[in-house]
């Protein structure tokens, strides 16, 4: 057996399907540019990536045709020599309909090997989110926005070059910076983009995160039933109704909570989340009415309190609340647990009220902001200056 | 018009009567012995006999269903798989392309447990545009989780359609079965049947009880949801654990027949005519049953010991009995009324089947010699049937024979 390596990008469908894409493609023929072969490949199972599904897509490259042979005979790698998120919210995890729980981002990372997340955020911020596991590894951050380039309407910004050079330095053996740019100027063609490889290359570092470090939360998950244990006829139980809950400030019990399933939670879909100011609300339903997912508990108090297990952010509440500063959709970097907003303004109301303020400050005003984005036109607006991090680190 | 030849058995409970009706109008009978609540059609010949039949017992007052015309085949079978998940006991049927069209359907029905039964009133499938019989249209199910069954008379398609639902019907089972027809050979021609009383049928047959798998208010359920690689296999091991059992739910069901009609049909899953002492047997399905039990009474009285297999149940395929029946000769000609283009030994369906049956169930390997005749409806003579005999005789003497030949066609 030769050396085998496998690489795992993990993305936002739909949005970020052609760079993980383009990515994996460009690892195989970067690599090949040193005579190794390799197979590049998306987890068909994913699949319908509908906006915002966790995906993935792999590099395998070998130093001979056998041992890629055998990381072929495998439907996905199940340990990999590097993993990429290419959108920093997916470092709380992701659960794909195909995955089966909360799936931490370096679940497949071999101990000692390297997680490259684009982001703009800090390690320790984004160790907040990621998980803790037992093997140490390593963290390298590429700066950067969450990119879409590839993607139909959007301007490449340099993203999938970039992620060359800095794999060129986590991974060498896999393929050194030359092969990167002998790639680049062969098939892409552009004297800028080896300038970004280079300075991707040149800039790259990474932090060491030891056992246990990272976020202390136990990713949910389950076991899947045998033949004998599964409901015949292709059947599934529905949900019972659900029913009142305690206010935690008065011990009374009222509102409504749907019961949900606990075996598929989806929230790991949300790049956004709705922050409520639970003061202003009027309890008109509209919320609660038009959330395509039911995922609003009734409180009891008759407010709505968007249930963050439940929620995939696609912000239609705040759409349809008929109340100035009542749902504001913030970006979920800012949250590191799914903790009842209406609990906490009912325990310390001057205190959720203080943390509301400064949150929403963070949230771009609803007409400037479309699903998937920050704000609208946030794209056009940075690729010039994803360009310049690029160029200037 | 011509008047049906309705039962009474109404005006006179407690005795069975007896009736002159083509085989599709005994199906319609039994659907209303069984009080069947939801039956879809849509016209295609010869299956189409069926559905006259049956509205003409609707519009007489005899049977109380919901009679819904769909617009086509697929609408037809989905609106019943609809109604059985919902608890009701259907019925629907087709015919040749008819039966095609509904194909998707039909594929999705054994996986969502559903006891649908069916007429296929067999046609050939275009083209070249026909009405005459061949089994290729209700054999495209084979291996989807049916149950298919063939039956030569009009006495068995009645008998075998009050089977058909408590087989379908059993909790272990819940999967559809398609009782076949041949076209014209059975669908259209009379013969007289003797029909059971109400009574009896209903002690013979207890209610269709989906339990847990009733869509309901009451029973909250979602069927039928997309899955991804990590559930398909247990769902279709779970199909599979039907076909291991349905062996003995038919045996156990034939069993209870019999004692509560009267009528004994043997061994469910095969008919052995003249077999005792036989040197070869001819094994086929469906009614060409008659013109080879004439030739066979014939050849006896030439002296030659052949004898007749008539496969009733084609799934589940019995594989087991017929094997060890089978060994027992010294060479076997298998009639198919259908073909399996590009098959090995490139023979019919039920030939390739027996052959594989015996390869694991026989302790012999006698010569297994394949017929194809009587498609489209071309009738099988009794000289067909002798020549086809004597080639079975040669084999079984050793003389090498083609594995697969064509008999009544025009050279």
């Amino acid at each position: 057996m030769g050396q085998l390596f496998a690489v795992e990008v993990i993305y936002r469908g739909v949005f970020q399907k052609t760079l993980a894409k383009n990515i994996t493609r460009d690892i195989v023929l970067a690599a090949h540019n040193e005579g190794k072969l390799g197979i590049s490949f998306g987890r068909y199972g994913d699949a319908p990536e509908r906006n915002g599904i966790p995906a993935k897509s792999f590099a395998i490259v070998a130093n001979d045709e056998l041992t890629l042979e055998a990381g072929m005979a495998q439907y996905e790698p199940k340990q990999v020599d590097l993993t990429l998120v290419l959108d920093d919210t997916l470092c709380k995890g992701g659960e794909s309909w195909a995955w089966y729980g909360l799936q931490p981002v370096h679940h497949a990372l071999k101990p000692g090997h390297t997680l490259i997340v684009i982001s703009l955020e800090d390690a320790p911020t984004l160790l907040k989110s990621i998980h803790r596991r037992e093997e140490p590894y390593k963290l390298g951050i590429m700066k950067g926005i969450t990119s879409f380039s590839g993607m139909w309407v959007f301007k490449d910004d340099h993203t999938d070059v970039r992620v060359l050079g800095a794999i060129a330095k986590a991974l060498p053996e896999v393929f050194s910076l030359k092969s990167v740019e002998q790639f680049i100027n062969e098939k892409l063609k552009s004297a800028a983009k080896v300038t970004s490889a280079r300075n991707a290359f040149e800039r790259f570092t990474t932090v060491p995160v030891k056992a246990g470090q990272g976020n202390p939360e136990v990713p949910f998950a389950f076991e899947k039933p045998g033949w004998e244990d599964m409901r015949s006829a292709v059947s599934i139980k529905g949900q019972p109704q659900g029913g009142p809950y305690p206010d935690p400030a008065t011990g009374k019990v009222g509102g409504f909570r749907p019961a949900r399933n606990e075996l598929f939670k989806k929230y790991s879909t949300r790049t956004l989340r709705p922050v409520i100011n639970f003061s202003t609300c009027t309890k008109c339903t509209l919320c609660w009415l038009n959330c395509p997912d039911a995922s609003f508990d009734v409180t009891p108090e008759g407010t709505y309190d968007a249930n963050l297990e439940a929620c995939c952010g696609c912000g239609v509440c705040e759409e349809v609340c008929p109340v100035k500063d009542c749902v504001h959709m913030v970006n979920e970097s800012e949250f590191h647990d799914n903790k009842s907003q209406w609990e906490a303004f009912r325990n310390d109301k001057d205190a959720y009220l203080k943390w509301l303020e400064s949150t929403i400050e963070k949230a771009e005003p609803i007409e400037k902001r479309s699903h998937g984005f920050r704000y609208r036109g946030q794209y056009a607006e940075q690729v010039p200056e994803a360009l310049e991090i690029a160029k200037k680190g | 018009m011509a008047t049906l030849t309705l039962p009474v058995e109404e005006k006179k409970k407690g005795t069975e009567q007896e009736a002159l009706i083509t085989g599709a109008e005994a199906i319609a009978i039994a659907c209303k012995l069984a009080n069947v609540d939801v039956v879809t059609a849509y016209p295609i010949r010869p299956y189409d006999t069926v559905m006259q039949y049956i509205s003409q017992l609707v519009a007489d007052g005899e049977m109380d269903c919901e009679y819904i015309v769909a617009e086509g085949e697929h609408s037809q079978f989905e609106i019943v798989k609809h109604a059985s998940v919902c608890g009701a006991r259907v019925f629907c049927g087709s015919s040749g392309v008819g039966w095609m069209y509904a194909m998707e359907a039909l594929t999705v029905t054994p996986a969502l447990r559903i006891p649908l039964i069916a007429m296929v009133g067999n046609r050939a499938l275009d083209d070249p545009g026909a009405f005459g019989v061949e089994h290729n249209d209700a054999l495209a199910v084979r291996d989807l989780g049916w149950m298919l069954t063939w039956v030569d008379s009009a006495q068995e398609a009645l008998d075998t359609a009050l089977i058909a639902y408590r087989v379908a019907e059993d909790r272990r089972m819940f999967v559809p079965l398609a009782i076949s027809c041949d076209g014209a050979f059975l669908t259209h021609s009379q013969a007289l049947v003797k029909i059971p009383t109400a009574e009896q049928v209903k002690k013979f047959l207890p209610a269709y009880n989906r339990g847990d798998l009733l869509l309901h208010p009451d029973n909250v359920i979602s069927v039928a949801p997309q899955v991804n690689e990590d559930w398909v296999m247990e769902i279709r091991r779970q199909n599979f654990a039907v076909t291991e059992i349905a062996c003995d739910v038919i045996r156990e069901v034939y069993a209870e027949f019999e004692k509560t009609f009267g009528r004994k049909y043997g061994n469910p899953f095969f008919e052995e005519y003249m077999t005792e002492d036989a040197e070869v047997v001819l094994l086929g399905m469906g009614t060409l049953s008659t013109p080879v039990k004439v030739a066979i009474r014939k050849m006896r009285e030439q002296g030659k010991k052949v004898g007749f297999v008539r496969l009733r149940w084609f799934r589940p395929f019995a594989g087991k009995e017929i094997g060890k029946c089978l060994e027992r000769f010294k060479a076997i000609g298998v009639l198919d009324r259908d073909f399996s283009f590009g098959s090995p030994d490139l023979s019919g369906v039920v030939a390739t089947e027996v052959r594989s049956a015996m390869y694991s169930n026989s302790k012999t390997r006698p010569p297994v010699i394949g017929f194809i005749g009587g498609l489209g409806g071309r009738e099988v003579t009794v000289p067909d049937v002798e020549s086809m005999t004597d080639i079975v005789f040669q084999a079984a003497q050793g003389k090498a024979q083609p594995l697969t030949q064509w008999i009544g066609l025009r050279g």
